[in-house]
């Protein structure tokens, strides 16, 4: 392609350095919708600073905010400003100068690109590891983990992590947390200032399990443990959402979590699991499994339900007195 | 160099049974295959398939909740399809050589034009009709998804059920998103990709004209077996058709994946076309070097469609092999995988959405040339940004899936393909923006579509960045953000590219043109709700909204009552073009034969509207397509040259190549 033009020098004395111009307006632009992003918008930029991945998101989103501002104004300012400037004037019906390329222009735009790219690419992967995944659903056999310990029983106090397991079905969420003798609730209470363990299952489609506040994300597979991370930092509730489309009612599937305290929490959980255990549930719940089936319960020494057709292509997965599927 | 080598093959008049050439034997037309005998096909069609697998399937496959059973229903849509096709006639060709007859006349072979409208409900060989047949297939289906967008925004009205029961607000979401992703796959290729393909390369006629046709009269069938859903209660899965929802939902669900299907041959057969018509039927001097950025991005997708499509037939296969005969390819607890599924979809799903952006990059690309009456800046960079475009959009699907637990290791170099991504579209924008350098730029329509273009795919890439980034990504992921994201790019640069393409091109391909002032109303008016329906939306992402809901937070309802008050003006600047479109074609009928925009592109040197054959002879290419502001340039292209001479006996361009 031959040059034959340099855009950003080829002032005559008329005509007015248009380059120069535009990359001060943009500077003085970039410069204040930085500062605002910075200042103004950052504290409120979902999903707050309610755990440390939610803390790590909200530095994200920001970052990529002041990263995209620039370059935002600067495409849409250089149309503005090429709309006002080279319009054509009524009466004129002349062509414009033929320029076929820069190799100048074109080589740095590349680079450029290329260099935001890379920094884009570093950013979000140093986010990504350094908080273990940064509240997303790592798979089964995560390697990006905290460095707490993980035992049988969890007690306050200490480096101990905190296991649920999050159990999705059409359309409620159930939690276990097996360091509670495997009871289960169905409200997601947490300590603060722990680090929680999220191993997210599915019994029948695929969810995805969506604590916002805490900003952790992952999707409940039916047969498959997907484990996320996140340590609650700040007492008070937050919103469970359902993220994946999973059938009529999926708009209603959704809960409210609370943090508490460690004690709190210790003592809600240990109440749980002596009313389960007297009521005789916890005998009838099946052992806490990475891929949770609850049609096997073997310490009752049986099979707690036939499935029929366990695909549903007749119908027979959830039965007629079930809500029907659209 | 490709020359018309295709012998005549038409034998003398008179020897098929639907002779339509002059001299023959003309049948009226409601005796010749068409639509008419379609519909009565697809009717026969399907009766017999479903009563075929009520036979096979009945015993096993009868679901409990209704007296259908999905074997039936596959095989109707089968046998209802195969109906249709063999109605139209697109059966008679192959079946004639097989017995050892002489094909069917095809008029336009001879130079001449069947006259009326009957041609555009046939099954033809001309790819100027099967443009036209696929402008108003398109615009029916656009037109159907959007009513269903202002449904699903009705329901939006209120944080609660109120208008639509779940049920139904979901089967209408799964109809939106399916009418607009799927049908709507060729809304440029189709209309423009097939109408202007050949006329921009200098060619009499496509390489393959009855798979051509045959892609077209695929998507009414697709229609028709999607929207066939409604009467079985519709598929509660959206676009996407997650397993094991899929196999869970009842028979509405196979209308879903059939139909997907068939519309993935669809375009499998419209790629393979275009691929080969473009390499080996441009004119003689119509280098690569020369040719015009839309058929270079035509010529991407095409490879997409042909590379990525077939991964599609085979998901939407195994779906109903699920669904009918009980397989599991799908069901983690018999040994499938819902993974699987996920991975099939979106390795075609990631090159779907290119296919649905590269071509109005393409139009883009033409209209602004011709508008700033300056070469387009750095052809090179802009092909190099398609053909980078389709090569990395196969490198990047598992970022749909960073949620999900498969291969949670590689999320960071999924995240590094798809913002590599943003390289060769940057491209785009760098052409666009060097174009615009000191130009002459007039305010025409397509100028105008083409720059909200810019604009609108400018908020659609850079919120594609927070997609793409995997912390970012846990907040949007499935959420309004994410929907707003994509509604940018292809709501927003996809269909501005189709309305600057219509005002640009419809007076070629009709001879009458678009009335000027409802023109830039309807812009004005769609620029302005578009925006205003869709920026609210990455707020109400951010803000904890998740798609394909029916009910949400009490304390984001101003804002969605906000969106669905701009989605219904928006939905009336649809409207507008309506009107603006029906009156114009049918009766104001501004006539405009020549070239209204002086354009230098190959198919406005043509009469309007063009010639049975495209070319008198072929024509032989002297320069390039963007040659403007050049004092005494070349023409684009000798449309009468001397007999025997080749692109090679001409005498070098102006220079460009230098």
């Amino acid at each position: 392609m031959a040059t034959t033009d340099t855009p950003a020098t080829a002032g005559t004395p008329a005509e007015p350095r248009h380059g120069l111009r535009m990359f001060l307006i943009w500077f003085i632009l970039a410069l204040a919708a930085d500062l605002v992003i910075w200042f103004v918008w950052y504290p409120h930029i979902p999903p707050g600073r309610m755990s440390n991945s939610a803390m790590h998101q909200q530095f994200d989103i920001t970052v990529l905010a002041l990263s995209a501002a620039p370059v935002i104004i600067a495409v849409i300012l250089y149309f503005v400003y090429a709309i006002v400037v080279w319009r054509v004037r009524p009466g004129d019906d002349s062509d414009g100068a033929p320029i076929y390329g820069n190799t100048k222009v074109q080589a740095s735009w590349i680079v450029g690109t290329t260099l935001i790219v890379l920094w884009l690419f570093v950013f979000g992967t140093v986010e990504l590891v350094v908080p273990h995944g940064a509240g997303a659903g790592e798979g089964p056999s995560p390697i990006w983990t905290p460095a707490g310990l993980t035992s049988a029983i969890w007690t306050p106090g200490g480096n101990k992590v905190l296991q649920v397991q999050v159990i999705g079905q059409q359309w409620t969420w159930t939690y276990r947390y097996p360091q509670f003798g495997g009871m289960e609730s169905t409200e997601l209470m947490l300590p603060v200032n722990t680090e929680v363990t999220f191993h997210v299952t599915s019994l029948d489609v695929i969810h995805s399990f969506w604590a916002y506040q805490l900003g952790v994300k992952a999707d409940a597979n039916p047969q498959v443990d997907n484990v996320a991370f996140t340590t609650p930092q700040a007492l008070g509730s937050f919103v469970v959402r359902c993220s994946e489309l999973c059938g009529i009612w999926h708009g209603a599937m959704f809960n409210y979590g609370l943090v508490e305290p460690q004690t709190a929490f210790q003592s809600w959980a240990s109440g749980v699991q002596a009313k389960e255990q007297s009521d005789g549930v916890l005998a009838a719940l099946p052992p806490f499994a990475l891929t949770y089936d609850p049609t096997v319960i073997p310490q009752l020494g049986k099979t707690l339900t036939t499935v029929i057709g366990i695909t549903g292509a007749p119908g027979y997965f959830y039965g007629p007195a079930n809500p029907v599927q659209p | 160099m490709a020359i018309e080598t295709q012998p005549d093959r038409a034998e003398p008049a008179g020897s098929g049974p639907e002779t339509g050439g002059p001299g023959g034997v003309t049948r009226p037309w409601w005796l010749r295959p068409g639509a008419h005998f379609g519909v009565i096909g697809a009717a026969i069609g399907y009766l017999l398939g479903h009563l075929l697998g009520d036979f096979v399937g009945g015993d096993f496959s009868r679901s409990a909740l209704s007296d259908t059973n999905d074997v039936a229903i596959v095989l109707g849509y089968a046998g209802g399809t195969i109906g249709w096709l063999a109605g139209l006639g697109v059966f008679n060709d192959p079946f004639r050589l097989m017995l050892g007859k002489a094909l069917a006349d095809e008029g336009r072979l001879h130079g001449t034009e069947e006259p009326g409208l009957g041609k555009y409900f046939r099954y033809t060989l001309d790819h100027k009709v099967v443009g036209i047949q696929y402008l108003y297939g398109m615009i029916a289906y656009f037109l159907t998804g959007g009513l269903f967008a202002m449904a699903i925004r009705s329901e939006l009205l209120s944080p609660t059920y109120h208008l639509i029961g779940p049920e139904q607000y979901l089967m209408v979401v799964g109809e939106h998103g399916t009418m607009m992703m799927m049908m709507m796959s060729s809304v440029i290729l189709g209309p423009f990709g097939q109408y202007f393909g050949p006329l921009l390369i200098g060619s009499k006629r496509v390489a393959f004209p009855r798979l051509e046709a045959l892609g077209f009269w695929l998507t009414p069938a697709a229609y028709v077996i999607l929207l066939s859903a409604f009467l079985f209660g519709g598929f509660p899965t959206g676009w996407t058709g997650y397993e094991p929802l899929a196999t869970q939902a009842t028979e509405g669900m196979n209308a879903y994946f059939f139909a997907f299907g068939l519309m993935g041959i669809s375009m499998i057969l419209a790629g393979f076309n275009m691929i080969v018509t473009v390499i080996n039927y441009r004119a003689p001097g119509m280098r690569w070097s020369r040719l015009p950025m839309f058929v270079w991005s035509m010529f991407t997708v095409s490879f997409l469609q042909v590379l990525a499509v077939p991964v599609l037939v085979g998901a939407c296969y195994m779906g109903l092999m699920d669904r009918t005969f009980q397989t599991a390819f799908f069901t983690n607890q018999l040994g499938g995988s819902s993974f699987l599924y996920e991975n099939l979809f979106w390795f075609f799903g990631h090159p779907e959405v290119y296919i649905l952006a590269l071509p109005g990059f393409g139009v883009i690309s033409e209209v602004v040339s011709v508008f700033c009456r300056k070469p387009l800046f750095g052809y090179r960079i802009a092909a190099a940004g398609m053909l980078g475009v389709g090569i990395l959009s196969f490198f990047v699907w598992q970022h749909h899936l960073f949620m999900s637990g498969i291969n949670a290791d590689m999320r960071p170099l999924f995240m590094l393909t798809t913002e590599l991504i943003s390289i060769p579209t940057g491209f785009i924008f760098l052409v666009g923006m060097g174009t615009f350098w000191k130009a002459k730029i007039r305010f025409s329509i397509p100028m105008l579509f083409a720059l909200a273009f810019y604009f609108n795919f400018l908020i659609g890439g850079i919120t594609g960045v927070f997609v793409s980034d995997v912390p970012a990504d846990t907040t949007v992921h499935g959420s309004f953000f994410v929907m707003a994201h994509f509604h940018y790019t292809i709501m927003g640069g996809l269909m501005f590219a189709f309305m600057a393409g219509i005002y640009y091109w419809l007076p070629k391909m009709t001879g009458y043109k678009l009335n000027e002032t409802l023109g830039k109303i309807q812009f004005w008016t769609m620029f302005i709700f578009f925006n205003s329906t869709f920026l609210p939306l990455f707020a109400l992402g951010l803000l904890g909204m998740p798609r394909r809901v029916f009910e949400y937070a009490r304390n984001l309802e101003t804002l969605n009552d906000w969106v669905s008050i701009s989605s219904f003006l928006l939905g009336g600047s649809i409207l507008i073009f309506l009107i603006n479109f029906v009156m114009s074609m049918l009766f104001w009928r501004e006539r405009e034969v020549g070239n209204p925009w002086r354009s230098r592109s190959l198919e406005w040197q043509l009469p309007t509207p063009p010639p049975p054959q495209n070319f008198e002879r072929v024509p032989v290419i002297l320069s390039g397509p963007y040659d403007y502001g050049i004092p005494n340039a070349l023409p684009v292209a000798d449309l009468n040259p001397p007999p025997g001479v080749i692109g090679g006996a001409y005498a070098e361009t102006s220079g460009v190549e230098a």
